[in-house]
């Protein structure tokens, strides 16, 4: 029972980078509907900058604060400078774009700090935190700091006017246009945010899976998945469903380990994970691609 | 423009075959390991070739055709570690595991469309290395190990070198295949699937099966990335499953991205393109080094990734596409008002 519980406790902490991830996908996939496939190695890239000045001597949560902002710069001018003049352009040049960023964020960093896995540090206290024999500090620790972030980010958009005028944005940018919103300048700064979430994730999971330039291919995967379940055009609905796979995802490999306790044969596992993710999304995908919490959209022809 | 690109093509035939009989004559020209280089071009080539026919031609995106190269790669490794089949036997073996492949995955990508499509392939190249590691294949494909092979023999005692044979192997399978999907694309089929790409619901309403035609192109695509991975798998004498992870469908997507969507001859110069670039890496970092100045090494995917960009950027189409229709738009300009329109239509088609 105690394991049980172990496992849906890291499973929640996993599920809560997972959401970051994907609420980060969602917020750039609602204003522009791109699916932004870079997305977890621009985080990698934010991770990697907050590591490098970890190193330089800053402390860790100067360096978190510091590594989040450059993330928004950063994700602003690359909505503005590479994908503001392609806006028009067929889907398979954006995907082509994204890919190449993708590319290059994973070659730079590998050029830059070298494809040498490195050790991240934990800021959250040994001693003091966690509860024991259920949940270890630095899980406790990623779970708060995402939940506060995803209630900053709930806040910012639920009742300051810029939020508003972002959601407006996003929604009907024709009509926001209309009233006075500066509908460009909103998606830039959408994507700014969503790379400053990203980053949260990246510096949050990197104790975990430790420091390189591929660290994020995995979590990007569930963090698809995550999306997909709660609806890739739900914000809220993203969130959960990063905590649903998270959670899921655990599951599934203990309970592959009962049963091979059990019996002796060996189904599923750790090593399974990255394909449990793959058979959630085309599940999803094809099943009921708008997620549990997404509206179906009818398309006029 | 058909009787001159023909006379082209053979010549270029005529030299592909007699040059490397020159080896014995110039062996620092024709060395064993430029033909292997080239052997290695043929077989992206035969890659990219088959995501063109799915993407360029049938307009479905895959970032996932590493995931069919595997597949074929394994499947012939395996008939050839196991079964002890001959190497060329492999080619039709994995020809047709990858069709059925591709053809089940085809089956739900029909309820998906670009973004979505992009994604679904994107997570089966994600995960394609784990599933290669499977503990229950373990027996068949060795796990992390993965499978050491023989290059394949010289047959009938003929007087070439292994590198040699292995080119001829590969360009006579190129040559096939090219022959195939140029007939294909010219048919009624290959119409109805350019039809699909350009506007579905007319394609539809013209009686044209989509739903058929989208699933069979998938599996013909993956059937021909299959093949180059199984002749790869002999090539190279050695599968493993890291090395099918997502920058090799990357790869397959810059051939396909610089020789030209949609153009047969375009994936050929696609698939020597992005070999010749991973293959001068080094040469590439150390100019980087001394001559730009940079501080740190300029990795290939560096520069395939910033020519992503760019080229979507200037020519949406590759640079073969490209200039095809540079010379036509050139041609027509000469010609008056009514070919231009004409060539802008054809434009505005195949970026679609």
């Amino acid at each position: 029972m105690e394991q049980f519980l172990q496992q849906i406790a890291s499973g929640l902490a996993n599920g809560a980078i997972y959401a970051c991830v994907a609420l980060a996908l969602v917020m750039i996939y609602v204003s522009t509907d791109h699916i932004n496939f870079a997305q977890g190695e621009m985080a990698m890239f934010s991770t990697y900058i907050s590591w490098q000045l970890m190193s330089w001597g800053v402390s860790f949560w100067i360096a978190f604060i510091l590594a989040v902002l450059l993330s928004f710069v950063m994700g602003v001018v690359i909505e503005r400078v590479i994908l503001r003049p392609l806006h028009n352009a067929p889907v398979l040049s954006i995907v082509v774009v994204f890919i190449g960023l993708l590319a290059i964020f994973n070659s730079v960093a590998g050029a830059i700090w070298s494809y040498l896995i490195k050790e991240y540090p934990s800021p959250f206290p040994k001693s003091s935190f966690g509860i024991a024999g259920v949940i270890g500090p630095h899980q406790l620790g990623v779970v708060l700091v995402t939940l506060i972030v995803l209630g900053l980010l709930f806040a910012f958009f639920r009742y300051t006017p810029l939020g508003l005028a972002m959601r407006a944005a996003a929604q009907n940018p024709q009509m926001a246009r209309l009233v006075g919103v500066r509908v460009d300048w909103m998606l830039a700064l959408g994507w700014g945010l969503a790379a400053a979430v990203g980053a949260v994730a990246g510096i949050m999971v990197a104790h975990i899976v430790y420091l390189d330039p591929n660290m994020m291919a995995g979590i990007l995967l569930y963090a698809f998945a995550g999306a997909l379940v709660g609806g890739i055009g739900n914000p809220g609905g993203a969130v959960l469903g990063g905590f649903i796979v998270g959670v899921l995802e655990n599951m599934v490999a203990f309970a592959g380990n009962q049963l091979e306790k059990a019996t002796g044969v060996y189904i599923i596992g750790n090593g399974e994970k990255l394909t449990v993710a793959l058979i959630i999304v085309i599940f999803v995908l094809t099943v009921r691609p708008a997620g549990i919490f997404g509206r179906v959209v009818v398309k006029r022809v | 423009m058909a009787a001159s690109s023909k006379k082209w093509l053979w010549g270029l035939l005529a030299a592909a075959f007699l040059v490397p009989l020159l080896r014995p004559v110039l062996p620092d020209i024709v060395s064993d390991y430029r033909l292997f280089l080239v052997s290695t071009m043929m077989i992206a080539a035969i890659a990219v070739l088959g995501l063109n026919l799915l993407t360029g031609f049938n307009g479905q995106i895959s970032l996932g055709h590493g995931a069919f190269y595997a597949v074929g790669a394994y499947t012939a490794a395996v008939l050839m570690d196991q079964a002890n089949w001959p190497y060329w036997a492999t080619i039709p073996a994995a020809a047709i595991v990858c069709f059925i492949v591709g053809y089940l995955f085809g089956l739900p990508a029909l309820k998906l469309e670009g973004h979505y499509l992009a994604l679904a392939t994107f997570a089966l190249a994600l995960a394609v290395p784990q599933i290669l590691k499977y503990k229950w294949l373990e027996g068949l494909t060795g796990g992390v190990q993965g499978i050491v092979l023989n290059k394949p023999e010289v047959p009938f005692g003929l007087p070439m070198s292994e590198d040699q044979w292995l080119y001829y192997y590969v360009l006579i399978v190129m040559v096939l295949l090219y022959w195939g999907a140029a007939n294909m694309l010219n048919s009624r089929s290959g119409r109805a699937m350019k039809a699909i790409r350009d506007y579905a619901i007319a394609a539809d309403t013209m009686g044209i099966d989509t739903a058929l035609y989208k699933t069979v192109t998938f599996g013909i695509s993956a059937a021909y990335t299959g093949i180059a991975g199984a002749l790869s798998a002999s090539a190279i004498a050695f599968v493993a499953p890291d090395s099918f992870n997502i920058f090799l469908s990357i790869k397959f997507l810059i051939g396909l991205v610089v020789g030209g969507i949609g153009s047969l001859a375009g994936s050929v110069v696609g698939g020597i393109f992005y070999v010749l670039v991973d293959n001068s890496a080094q040469a590439l970092s150390t100019f980087a080094k001394n001559d730009l100045g940079l501080q740190f090494d300029l990795s290939a995917y560096t520069v395939f990734g910033i020519l992503l960009i760019v080229l979507m950027y200037l020519m949406p189409m590759g640079i073969v596409g490209g200039v095809y229709y540079l010379v036509q738009s050139m041609r027509s300009s000469m010609r008056g008002p009514q070919a231009q329109q004409q060539a802008a239509t054809q434009k505005q088609h195949a970026t679609r």
